[in-house]
This record gives C-alpha cells, sequence and structure tokens, in this order.
C-alpha cells in the first residue's frame, strides 16, 4: 500500500507542527526587521472611490509601529503554536492571522512615506484577476476529484476567452460570447476526457498537448481571421458592472465584493454550487468515490467512466466562462495567448488549496492579490519589482508540495485510467 | 498500491518499458503476435504486412503524422478567405469550392516543403549563376531550428526513462541561455576557449535548474511535475528581472535585451557566411550520441532505465532512486541548458525577454514523437525543426500563419499518444493485450 500522496515517502520526518510554528515566526520576524525598520513615515491607506455616495476618511498610520504590531502578534501566535495543541479551526484561524499579517505589513512597509494607497481599487484588481484562477481551479477541483488530472485549464481559459471574444463580436451579444466561451471549454474538456478516459492517454502529457493545441489554434486563427476582420470579429464589448441593490452601496466592501461583472457574481455561485455539490450531496460522495477508489465505486454500481466524462465536462464549461471573462469581462478583445500562464496559477492554486474548492479559493485569492499587488503597487513607487510579486504564486506553490506547509493530498486514484475487469 | 492495477497491459513504465518491448523501430519484429507464420526472404514483406495490419508503432507514428497534416490541411483550407468565399458559391460552381480549397492547401504545405527541404527554383537558379548555398538553405535552416530541439528534447526523454516528467525544459534552457549568454557578452577569452566556456556555462546554468528539482524531489517528495511547471514561470520572471537590471541591459537600450554575445563566443558556422547551420547542430548530435552510450552503456543509465521502470524493484536491488533521480535531473536540466546556449550562442546572440520561446513545450512533445529514445528523439525534432523552418517560409509566400505548425506538431504527438485512436481511425487491427505500447498514466503519484 503505497498511499498516493503528493508528499511521497518522507525521508526526513518534519516535525510539521513545529516547521510550520518556525516560518510564523520567521514570518513575525521580517514583519518587524525587515518592513518596521525599513519603513520612514507614514503610511496612508484611501477607501473611497472617486464618484462614491459615501466618503470614508483616509487611514493614516504611522508605517513603522504598525508593522512592529503585527510582527508581535505573529511570533506570539508562532510561539503559541508550538506550544499549545490547538484543534484545526484554531489552526486555521492562527494560520489566517498570521498571513493577514504579513499581507498588511507588507503594504503599509510598501506605502510608507509614499502615494496613497488605494486599498479600494487594490481590492478590486485583486477580485478582477482571481476570476479566471477561481473559476480554472474550480474546473481542476472537478476533474481529479473524479480522477482525471486536468492540466488543459489554461488551454480551456484560452478557448473560452477566444470564443467569447469572437461570438459577443459577430453577435453582438455579450450573453451570447459568454455561453459560447463556456461551451469552448466544455469541447476542449470533451477531447480531455475522451483521449484521458477512452484512449488512456497519459493525462499530464495529453494535458500538455492540448495546451499546446489550444495556443497553435488561437493563435493560426487570430491571425488568419481576426487580425484582417478586426472590427467584425474581434471588438466586443464589455459587460459592464452592476451594482447590487444594498449590499453594494456599503462603504469598502461595496465596491470590492458588489459591484462588479456578471462573472464576480458567476463565481460566487460557482464556489458554492461546486463546495456543495461535491461536499453535501449524494452525488458529490460519488465523485469523491470514483477519485479515490473506482473499483470500490464500481462494485456498488456507481458509472465510474460516465461520472469522469460529465465532471470533466462540466470543469470544461466553468474554465471556459473563466476564459471568457478574460476577453468580454475587462480587456474588450482577445489577444494572443492571453491567458498568459492563468491557466497554470489556477493549478497551482488547486494544489494548494488541496483539492478543495473553498482551499483552491482562497489561493486563488492570494495568487490573484499578488497579480494585483505586481500592478498597482509599482504605481505608487513601491521598492519591490514586479516581476518578484508575478513569481509569487509559483514559488509558494512549490513550496507548498515540498510539504513545509502541511501535507497536499491528491485524490487517490487520479490520473489513473479505470479498466473495468 | 492504485498504480500497479492499471489494467491489461499495464506497465510501470509506460513508455519506456512499452518501446522496448515492442521493438520499435523495427518493423520486422511486432512485439510478440504473429500470426502470419513464414520463413527465409519471404518473411520480410509479410511481417512487415503484419506491421502495416495491427500498426506496429512505427506504423502508428506515421499514419499519426499523416493524419495530423491532413487535420492542419483541412484547416488551412477551410479558414481561408478565397475558399469561403468560394464556398458561397457552391451551388453555382461546386466544383470550384473543393478546387479552391484544394489549391490554397497545396501551396501551403508546397510552400512549407520549399521552406524546410529544398526549394526546385534555386537549383535552377543555380544553373543559371545563382548562388549555390540557397540550394542548401531550408536544410540549414531546419538544423537550425532543430538543434535546440534536439537538446531539449533528451533532456525530456532522459527523464522519460527515469519515470519522471520533465516539464521544466523551459526553465533549465533559461537558467543555461543566461549563463551562456552571460559568459558570452560579460568575459573576454581567446577565439577557441571562448565559446567552449560559454556552452559548458551554459550546461551548468540548465543543471543547475534541474539538480534543484530532482533534489526536492529526493528530499520531500514533491512531485517533479508541478515543481517544474512552477520553476518555468520562476525562471521567465526571474530573466526579465535580470534583464532590468544594468549590468545585463546593452548600454543605452530601452528594451531589457543582454549586450551582443561576442564574436569570440558565438557557435562556429558550418558552410560559410550564407548559411546558419553552427556548430550547436553537432553538439546536438554528440549530445544525442552520448545520451544513448548514457542509456546503453553505463551503470547510471542502467540504474536509470531500473528506476525508471520500477522503483520498488531498483530499491530492493540496492540502488537508491533518490540518488538517481539527483543525477538524471542534473543531466536533463544541462542538456536543456545545452539547448539555451545554442540558441543564445547560435541563432540569437542576445538574452531577450522571450528567447525560451516555446522551445520547452515541444521538447516534450519531441522525446514522445521520439518515444524517448535519442535517435527517435533525433529524427522528432528534425521533423519538428523542419515544420518550423517551413511554417515562416509558408507564411512568407502564402500569407498563412506560422501558428498552423504548432497545430499540427500539438496533434501529432496526441496521435502517438493515443495508437487506439489511430488504430479505429485506419480501421486496424487491434493489438494482442500486452502487446500495447501506449503511454500509460501515471497520475500524481510517482
Amino acid at each position: 500500500m503505497t498511499a498516493v500522496t503528493l508528499v511521497g515517502q518522507q525521508r526526513f520526518a518534519f516535525d510539521r507542527q513545529r516547521v510550520i510554528a518556525t516560518i510564523f515566526v520567521m514570518l513575525g520576524l521580517v514583519d518587524i526587521f525587515v518592513f518596521g525598520l525599513y519603513s520612514n513615515g507614514d503610511s496612508v491607506f484611501t477607501f473611497t472611490l472617486t464618484g462614491a455616495a459615501v466618503s470614508v476618511p483616509n487611514l493614516v498610520m504611522a508605517a513603522a509601529p504598525v508593522c512592529y504590531g503585527l510582527g508581535a502578534l505573529s511570533v506570539v501566535f508562532g510561539l503559541v503554536y508550538a506550544g499549545a495543541k490547538l484543534n484545526k479551526l484554531s489552526q486555521r484561524l492562527v494560520a489566517g492571522t498570521v498571513t493577514l499579517a504579513f499581507v498588511l505589513a507588507f503594504l503599509v512597509w510598501s506605502d510608507a512615506g509614499r502615494f496613497p494607497l488605494p486599498f479600494v481599487s487594490l481590492m478590486q484588481s485583486t477580485m478582477l484577476a482571481s476570476i479566471p484562477l477561481v473559476l480554472g481551479a474550480l474546473s481542476g477541483c472537478l476533474c481529479e476529484r473524479s480522477g482525471v488530472i486536468n492540466i488543459a485549464i489554461e488551454g480551456q481559459l484560452l478557448l473560452g476567452a477566444f470564443a467569447g471574444a469572437v461570438i459577443a463580436s459577430a453577435f453582438g451579444s455579450l450573453w451570447f460570447g459568454l455561453l459560447t466561451g463556456s461551451v469552448a471549454g466544455g469541447l476542449l474538456a470533451i477531447l480531455l476526457g475522451v483521449f484521458a478516459i477512452r484512449y488512456m492517454v497519459d493525462q499530464i502529457i495529453l494535458g500538455v498537448v492540448l495546451n499546446v493545441f489550444a495556443s497553435g489554434l488561437t493563435g493560426y486563427l487570430y491571425d488568419q481571421a481576426l487580425v484582417p476582420y478586426q472590427n467584425r470579429l474581434n471588438s466586443p464589448a464589455t459587460f459592464s458592472p452592476v451594482k447590487i441593490p444594498l449590499l453594494g452601496d456599503i462603504p469598502i466592501i461595496g465596491p470590492i465584493f458588489f459591484d462588479s461583472t456578471i462573472f464576480l457574481y458567476i463565481t460566487y455561485a460557482a464556489v458554492a454550487l461546486v463546495h456543495i455539490g461535491l461536499f453535501k450531496t449524494r452525488y458529490g460522495l460519488r465523485v469523491r468515490a470514483v477519485g479515490e477508489h473506482p473499483t470500490a465505486a464500481d462494485t456498488v454500481g456507481i458509472k465510474v467512466l460516465m461520472t469522469r466524462y460529465r465532471n470533466v465536462i462540466i470543469g470544461g464549461l466553468i474554465a471556459g466562462i473563466g476564459g471568457a471573462s478574460l476577453s468580454i469581462g475587462s480587456v474588450g478583445s482577445f489577444g494572443k495567448d492571453m491567458s498568459s500562464g492563468q491557466g497554470y496559477i489556477a493549478l497551482a492554486a488547486m494544489i494548494f488549496g488541496r483539492w478543495t474548492p473553498l482551499g483552491a479559493t482562497g489561493a486563488a485569492l492570494l495568487f490573484g492579490f499578488s497579480v494585483a499587488c505586481a500592478n498597482v503597487l509599482g504605481t505608487i513607487g513601491c521598492p519591490i519589482p514586479s516581476d518578484f510579486l508575478l513569481m509569487l504564486p509559483y514559488v509558494a506553490t512549490i513550496i507548498a508540495v515540498a510539504g513545509f506547509v502541511g501535507k497536499s493530498q491528491a485524490p487517490k486514484a487520479d490520473g489513473q485510467p479505470y479498466v473495468k475487469s | 498500491m492504485s498504480q500497479h492495477e492499471s489494467g491489461p497491459g499495464a506497465t510501470e513504465a509506460g513508455i519506456v518499458a512499452g518501446g522496448q518491448a515492442d521493438g520499435t523501430g523495427s518493423p520486422a519484429s511486432p512485439g510478440g503476435s504473429q500470426p502470419l507464420q513464414s520463413h527465409g526472404w519471404n518473411s520480410v514483406p509479410l511481417s512487415l504486412l503484419n506491421a502495416v495490419l495491427e500498426g506496429s508503432s512505427t506504423v502508428v507514428t506515421i499514419l499519426a503524422i499523416v493524419l495530423a497534416v491532413v487535420i492542419g490541411g483541412l484547416l488551412i483550407a477551410f479558414t481561408s478567405p478565397p475558399v469561403l468565399h468560394a464556398w458561397s458559391n457552391l451551388f453555382s460552381a461546386p466544383g470550384a469550392a473543393f478546387s479552391q480549397a484544394w489549391d490554397v492547401a497545396a501551396s501551403a504545405y508546397s510552400a512549407m516543403f520549399e521552406g524546410a527541404i529544398i526549394n526546385p527554383h534555386t537549383i535552377s537558379a543555380a544553373f543559371h549563376g545563382g548562388s549555390t548555398a540557397a540550394i542548401f538553405n531550408p536544410l540549414s535552416e531546419t538544423t537550425v531550428n532543430a538543434t535546440p530541439l534536439i537538446l531539449a528534447g533528451l533532456a525530456v526523454a532522459l527523464a522519460f526513462r527515469a519515470g519522471m516528467f520533465n516539464i521544466g525544459a523551459t526553465g533549465q534552457f533559461i537558467g543555461g541561455a543566461f549563463f551562456a549568454g552571460w559568459i558570452g557578452f560579460a568575459v573576454h577569452l581567446p577565439l577557441v576557449i571562448h565559446v567552449v566556456v560559454a556552452v559548458i556555462a551554459g550546461f551548468v546554468g540548465g543543471a543547475i535548474v534541474g539538480a534543484f528539482v530532482g533534489d526536492l524531489k529526493a528530499r520531500t517528495g514533491a512531485h517533479e511535475v508541478i515543481v517544474t511547471i512552477m520553476l518555468n514561470y520562476v525562471m521567465e520572471y526571474l530573466l526579465l528581472f535580470l534583464l532590468g537590471l544594468a549590468a545585463f541591459r546593452a548600454a543605452g537600450s530601452p528594451n531589457p535585451i543582454s549586450p551582443p554575445v561576442q564574436n569570440n563566443a558565438m557557435l562556429p558556422l558550418l558552410a560559410g557566411h550564407n548559411l546558419r547551420i553552427n556548430a550547436g547542430f553537432l553538439v546536438a548530435l554528440a549530445a544525442a550520441a552520448a545520451a544513448a552510450w548514457l542509456l546503453g552503456r553505463t551503470t547510471l543509465g542502467f540504474e536509470l532505465r531500473t528506476v525508471g521502470a520500477n522503483q520498488n524493484a531498483a530499491r530492493a536491488a540496492g540502488m537508491s532512486p533518490e540518488k538517481t533521480w539527483v543525477r538524471v535531473m542534473l543531466i536533463c536540466g544541462g542538456l536543456a541548458g545545452l539547448a539555451g546556449a545554442s540558441v543564445v550562442l547560435g541563432s540569437d546572440f542576445a538574452l531577450t525577454p522571450q528567447i525560451y520561446g516555446t522551445y520547452g513545450i515541444d521538447a516534450i512533445t519531441v522525446a514522445l514523437l521520439g518515444r524517448a529514445k535519442p535517435g527517435g528523439v533525433v529524427l522528432a525534432a528534425l521533423l519538428y525543426g523542419s515544420l518550423n523552418a517551413g511554417s515562416v517560409t509558408m507564411q512568407a509566400q502564402t500569407q498563412i500563419p506560422v501558428d498552423i505548425a504548432t497545430v499540427i506538431q500539438a496533434l501529432i504527438v496526441l496521435f502517438v499518444a493515443a495508437p487506439p485512436f489511430v488504430r479505429e481511425v485506419f480501421r486496424l487491427r487491434r493489438r494482442r493485450a500486452g502487446s500495447e505500447e501506449q503511454l500509460l498514466a501515471k497520475g500524481w503519484s510517482s
């Protein structure tokens, strides 16, 4: 019985609790000795967007003391984590607090003595950048929980973006574009499903090849059709933001969470549906059974292959929507290879979130935040090169799979074709 | 346990054991099943026939290429504006649409051939006083395109043989290209020594990145697929960052481009100044020969194949899979690094943020098409190199975008990886269970 874990057999036995506690303490020390000591002057966070009805006063903080405080908090939490036996919930709360403190200290430090930090628009672009990541990661969760590895998220996003832009532009209907984008992701998923499930092609190879295929196909069609017929085929409108009544008027929270395009609301719904679908319904139990032990699932009458096809295709439809959000959600046209590695970040988010929809969403938000920081912090004169911020999701994932942050465990039958015997 | 029960014909090694058991490359010995018995000279054509009917892996590969080219042709034919126009007049002139479609696809492929292999016009021009170098230009371009693909393809293939997926040729390529380029423009060395040092630096640069992956896998069990994918992006951003620094940027350039590589560090041209074919191609062929020797004739090669075939058996036999992983990834990284060196010292002559191109991903498809054998990798890389070189000419002559080459390449590998699919399409006989050379999935477990 070799447990099929991402963190194979451990030759160096880490005391996980101690390692994690050490990381917490070190983050706290970074808060104090890097961010705190090298902060001069005040940080200013602005919370009011131009034209907002309610004006929220700016938050002015003396940067250094805030960093010291956050750092001290993290160190204490780290020590508590090492010393006390905490239950799972408090462990997560501690981890969340330390992460949040680190992010805040980082923001305070990067803004100290510079232009005011537009906090709300930073968060808005975080949400915007997270949409394709979350939807892609959900696609990954659905596939891999049923036992099919999905590296083709990148290709699904790209095809979704392409089809969404072209159809929305040609027919002048954004909703039709959204639908077609979703279907395009689903079509690539059908290819993935057929070759993985029926022809038993190695799924890692298959994913990579399908990404190359999607990139080649959209690149070819872009040069062949979209460049000469730019006006007719590649000038879609974009969805305009829809403010949700009441909720959208709450200061700070409203503009971030409840005043965005339809894609954000679809994302909320998708996260909720996939989570409930996978973990609270009979269907989800069957899916997970198929992903963990297809033979057992088959024995009790679950249709293994059918379940896998269904999940792969639903995943593709969801990722396709994420792709459409790239073109008709914000940019307004399709560009060659416009998914630019976001499918792989989504894959990383799914792994980072340990194959759970909620975990993947959290990771995707964190990764989206680092992307947003790379865009926004440059404008206020932050000293950190944006390249390093863009690198962050990938580095974090390497650290995660190396097992330093806890065990990442894939579904047991993930990637195994099922042959009925 | 789950990876040991992948159904009939399952082999731990997937591609490796399959390819060997099957006698890839020699259609005269289709693995095990010989329904038509015969002797002497007769056996050669008969077993050839058998190979075709049953679809030996060579036949499947050829059919996969044919299928991909046909689909690519259809794609060209049905997306070009004149053909679409002809279809709209389908009922008034039904023949026109089909002949137009055929013409477009045929002219695209013939332009591709002229750009990749030989252009008849240059031969007749040579007889009338034109340059003879022009005749060989397409072949020269094919080798230039194939060189990094051979090296990076070997980097993926060797890892395959050790049971690992090296999706990280891109990152290792960047490591190698950066080291080689840096030695190339920043250091002054005498004529021959400079290029040798720069090429070695390329190997080292890639090897560092590769060894990191192997080491991480050996120490913590981190899955190399995920680590290499993530490392590709880390290296891309690192390159972008480094090229932004004054130390690595050409003086006065507004763009993130390094200073040009010095003449001493350039890979020497092999056939005069008019052709781009350079010593990098020889390095690539030598690397392929070395890889074949390593796999077939050395202890490390034996350990590598054993670990790839069955990790537990290797461990039981006293080998250390962990050590093997590190060594293999070091060599693989070095090979991908050489690919980077061959590009920066042989064709680009400066570091740019996009220098890695799609070599790292193409390398995976090259390794698969070459069935993870050094000789096969060379042939596959030449095929891909010719498609790449030819598609440039095709775009210049017929305005059909070069990306069609990417589509064809992806389709070839998709079909090569799915022999049952190719057999269904061409109505070939099913193979006996157990003789399937298919790539069997292993999943995230390793």
